[in-house]
């Protein structure tokens, strides 16, 4: 396709529009946008519930609650970022542009992030307070959230972008990403306990910030291409 | 005079030499497409079978009475041990047959290889059930050795993710109706869990030694004795053949299967007929 620059946006504004695009569809439906907050809050409510509300043993286990719950409050919200678009026809769209089509997923990803990831930063040292999180790792607790949480991002909408086109693609959707996301919950849980023991968490958000670098260098080009596939 | 002749000679020499690699390359490419082409594969592979299949049921006797009869004891660990002679065969496999599946599932991506996609599919089942195996063996193992059928060890808790992306690989293939389409698909998947395995291996390891030191008990010796070396070694091999035997079976029934309105599988389903039916 040969591309005209006097018509055609440059490649920042075509970023710039997906990322606005999707922020403003995503705040008009506020409802969904709290699902998977109430998800990640009800889910670590049933846990003391479950366990009984001894206060040692839950601060034992507080880091281990705290981030598979936001696992799977990411997981929960992973199917939105592509599954709508693919509905009314534009991530088609997306597919027809001139520009790079793994450089506009992390436009796609980012946004999601904004509007899922970013929230449970949040809301966790709230539900850290609940789960008798010492103080002295709650800032852990969101620096790891904040390191883990996009990567989460990106490795879902590689098994998003793969079971769009899938009626019922849930149930196979963690089945596929669970397992990858494996590393990010022992590192970021991993960071909370150590801080919470009073250890260093110094190795433990380095991995986590590797893992986000591989994921943001890596990831894009098997969305992009898993997209393809799916809309083929 | 000498001297350019001597040039010449090595000229002529260089260029036989380029023309050799050459034609060695056109032959192989020529092999491999011949080879990728379905219904040569087909014969091919049913000429295959019988052999490769003959040799795994000796070697799977000679390694079983090997290993279960003739091979040496651990001292500490007594008749248990005998259990590894499968353990670590089936460990092994489940991650070379991830690497074929991943590999075959690269050619098909890449060049739109019918064949190759077959063989990825075929594999992916035989790799869960190594992968299964492995866990299974290594549960039973536990059991006297650790006092408990299962330890969140380093290597069962790896071995138990990657059952998971066998699972995901399987899943994802048969979630999307259009053959091809999954059979891409999934390759993509198959690629993302190469690059993936060694960091959740690595991980999990991180995880295991900060959470439980020195609960794993391996094999005593810092090297393997050669006489429980060759039994693995050949249960190893069995291993392998038999898994060339069954991707083989099940990569030319999987044709059969995919190809059916071609004519090169009516012409062999008309040949069957006959041969089972002659007063037909």
């Amino acid at each position: 396709m040969i591309v005209d620059p006097q018509t055609s946006p440059r490649l920042g504004r075509a970023l710039r529009t997906v990322l606005v695009r999707d922020l403003t569809l995503a705040l008009r439906r506020r409802g969904e946008l709290a699902n998977p907050l109430v998800f990640f809050v009800v889910v670590v409510t049933m846990f003391p519930l479950g366990l009984g509300p001894e206060v040692d043993l839950l601060a034992r286990i507080a880091p281990g609650i705290l981030w598979v719950a936001a696992l799977l409050a990411a997981l929960l919200s992973l199917e939105a970022m592509f599954h709508p678009d693919y509905q009314d026809g534009s991530l088609e769209q997306l597919l027809l542009t001139p520009h790079p089509l793994a450089v506009l997923v992390i436009a796609k990803v980012f946004a999601h992030w904004l509007t899922t990831g970013l929230p449970l930063l949040v809301l966790a040292p709230l539900l850290g307070v609940l789960l008798q999180l010492p103080e002295s790792a709650t800032g852990v607790l969101v620096i790891s959230l904040a390191l883990g949480t996009p990567t989460l991002s990106f490795i879902g909408a590689i098994a998003v972008a793969l079971t769009v086109g899938l009626r019922r693609g849930g149930v196979l959707l963690s089945l596929l990403t669970l397992p990858l996301y494996v590393p990010v919950l022992i590192f970021g849980a991993g960071a909370v306990d150590s801080a919470a023991g009073g250890l260093s968490v110094v190795a433990h958000l380095s991995f986590l910030a590797t893992l986000l670098i591989l994921a943001i260098s890596l990831a894009p080009w098997a969305i992009a291409a898993a997209l393809r596939i799916s809309l083929e | 005079m000498l001297a350019g002749s001597q040039n010449r000679v090595q000229c002529t020499e260089i260029v036989l030499f380029g023309v050799n690699v050459a034609m060695s390359w056109a032959a192989v490419q020529g092999w491999f497409h011949k080879l990728a082409s379905p219904p040569h594969f087909y014969v091919t592979a049913g000429r295959w079978v019988p052999w490769l299949g003959a040799s795994t049921v000796v070697l799977l006797a000679v390694g079983l009475g090997w290993s279960l009869f003739i091979a040496p004891l651990d001292q500490y660990q007594g008749a248990s041990t005998r259990i590894m002679y499968l353990h670590v065969p089936a460990a092994w496999m489940s991650i070379f047959v991830y690497l074929v599946m991943a590999g075959s599932a690269a050619v098909g991506l890449v060049w739109r290889m019918r064949l190759a996609e077959v063989i990825a599919a075929s594999s992916a089942p035989l790799g869960a059930w190594f992968t299964f195996l492995a866990l299974a063996t290594g549960s039973l193992w536990g059991k006297p050795m650790w006092g408990t059928w299962w330890v969140w060890d380093a290597r069962l808790t790896s071995e138990l993710l990657l059952l998971f992306l066998y699972l995901g690989f399987m899943a994802l293939q048969a979630a999307i109706p259009d053959r091809r389409a999954g059979a891409r698909a999934s390759a993509l998947l198959a690629l993302v869990g190469v690059v993936n395995i060694p960091i959740i291996h690595f991980s999990v390891v991180w995880w295991n030694t900060l959470h439980q030191p020195s609960s794993i008990l391996r094999l005593g010796k810092p090297t393997i004795h050669p006489s429980i070396l060759w039994p693995l070694l050949v249960m190893a091999i069995a291993f392998k053949l038999y898994y060339m035997t069954v991707v083989l079976l099940r990569a030319r029934c999987a044709l059969l299967e995919r190809e059916r309105s071609s004519a090169w599988v009516q012409q062999i389903v008309t040949e069957q007929i006959a041969l089972c039916h002659p007063l037909r």
